[in-house]
């Protein structure tokens, strides 16, 4: 999907765990997320610190699609 | 007798499903779950002398320590050939699965057999490392696949050639031809010329990548959207998405969520522990900090709807068609970027 996406000229970030998948699937932008069942969350946080981790994560893609890249780059 | 260690996930050793994902790497004399399978079929020829099980979601996750303590487990039974799954299209067993005949490949110098379905990740990644032999996409074609790979297992014992019956490594070996070199490129010359069929010794790799679109200038004006294979989808799955080899994708509103709650949303994803998402979905797709942050001004807007599939075993060529369709609305929309999230 992210290189689909990518051909219709939209730049991805790609969010996910299992960093070499994405570079098999040629996403150009990686930003290695938590773990598979809560990329983006950690439950043994409490909810304020959760949610603060999310931001960090979410503010990484916003970076990455902010950056010009010449080949796959993991963020 | 030609010593075997099997190595298998928590589900073919019967552990549990997604619950034991989380399982660190545990070794058992004998042969457990397919070992079964696998020992009466070698007949006599090799024994399955230990299995080592880890969890999938532990190997992923714990790469270099469940790497070190997996190869220790295997290297203590000393084995003559190292087998591997199969691992079907199980995106996370297969790469542990290609992961573990990389470790054998370099560090116990002795053969590793597998079975991967073709358009299984570990697959592209690991297939130099290890005989794979052709299976289905699910267990249900386990049958074939353990024949297949104890021929596989016979003929490296028997110290035979194996040259056929498993994906090509891509590694070169080097054989003594018939014909020379320059006389079998003019051959093929010859032939291109009469426009006949001919068959290069040398194919060249193809490798499909997107030039990387250029980065987004300005964050607080850009619209954004979201995107997922991890299965996010409003509580209820109402468009039935499957929780494994996907058949379509869905189209859902953003305009009246701005937090995930037990009570609006949840994964269709078969393929992982769905409690976290299940209880806040925020975890899979960020909706609470993106709605935030547009708010802020930190980006200019975000495009009203998501997208969403289930990645667990569904087709390239879906996943493929699912986009082309859903990009079409992004453009009309004038989507500048995307985050995809994925589990």
């Amino acid at each position: 999907m992210v290189k689909e996406i990518e051909r219709a000229g939209i730049t991805v970030a790609h969010m996910c765990t299992v960093v070499p998948i994405s570079m098999t699937v040629g996403a150009n932008r990686i930003v290695p997320t938590v773990a598979i069942p809560y990329p983006l969350g950690d439950p043994s946080l409490p909810p304020e610190d959760e949610k603060d981790l999310r931001r960090k994560l979410v503010r990484k893609a916003l970076n990455a699609l902010c950056t010009e890249v010449e080949e796959q780059t993991v963020f | 007798m030609a010593k075997i260690v099997h190595y298998i996930n928590q589900f073919f050793a019967g552990l549990g499903g997604e619950e034991k994902a989380a399982h660190p790497p545990e070794k058992r004399d004998g042969f457990v779950g397919p070992g079964m399978a696998l020992s009466m079929a070698l007949e006599g020829t090799a024994e399955v002398v230990g299995t080592v099980i880890c969890g999938d979601g532990y190997f992923n996750e714990n790469l270099e320590e469940a790497s070190a303590k997996v190869l220790e487990m295997i290297k203590s039974y000393a084995p003559d050939i190292v087998v591997v799954g199969p691992g079907f299209n199980a995106g996370r067993y297969g790469m542990a699965c290609g992961m573990v005949a990389k470790l054998v490949d370099e560090n116990l110098h002795v053969p590793v057999v597998g079975g991967l379905y073709e358009e299984n990740p570990g697959l592209e990644i690991y297939k130099r490392h290890g005989y794979f032999v052709p299976t289905g996409d699910s267990a249900a074609t386990m049958r074939k696949a353990v024949p297949d790979m104890v021929a596989i297992i016979k003929k490296l014992l028997a110290g035979e050639a194996v040259t056929v019956g498993f994906f090509e490594k891509g590694l070169r070996q080097n054989y003594f031809a018939e014909k020379r070199g320059s006389r079998r490129a003019v051959d093929m010359l010859l032939k291109k010329i009469a426009g006949e069929e001919f068959i290069t010794e040398y194919p060249m790799p193809v490798f499909d990548r997107v030039t990387p679109p250029p980065a987004v200038k300005d964050m607080k004006t850009a619209r954004i959207a979201l995107v997922s294979s991890g299965g996010p989808v409003p509580k209820g799955n109402p468009d039935r998405i499957e929780s494994s080899s996907a058949s379509k994708y869905g189209t859902y509103s953003l305009k009246d969520i701005t937090d995930f709650t037990p009570e609006n949303g949840e994964t269709a994803h078969g393929g992982y522990d769905p409690v976290y998402a299940n209880l806040d979905l925020d975890r899979v797709l960020p909706v609470d900090v993106i709605k935030e942050m547009v708010t802020a001004g930190e980006i200019g807007s975000l495009h009203e709807y998501w997208y969403s599939t289930v990645g667990n075993g569904t087709s390239v060529a879906n996943s493929v068609a699912f986009a082309k369709d859903f990009a079409l609305r992004l453009k009309e929309d004038n989507v500048s970027c995307v985050i995809l999230t994925s589990t």
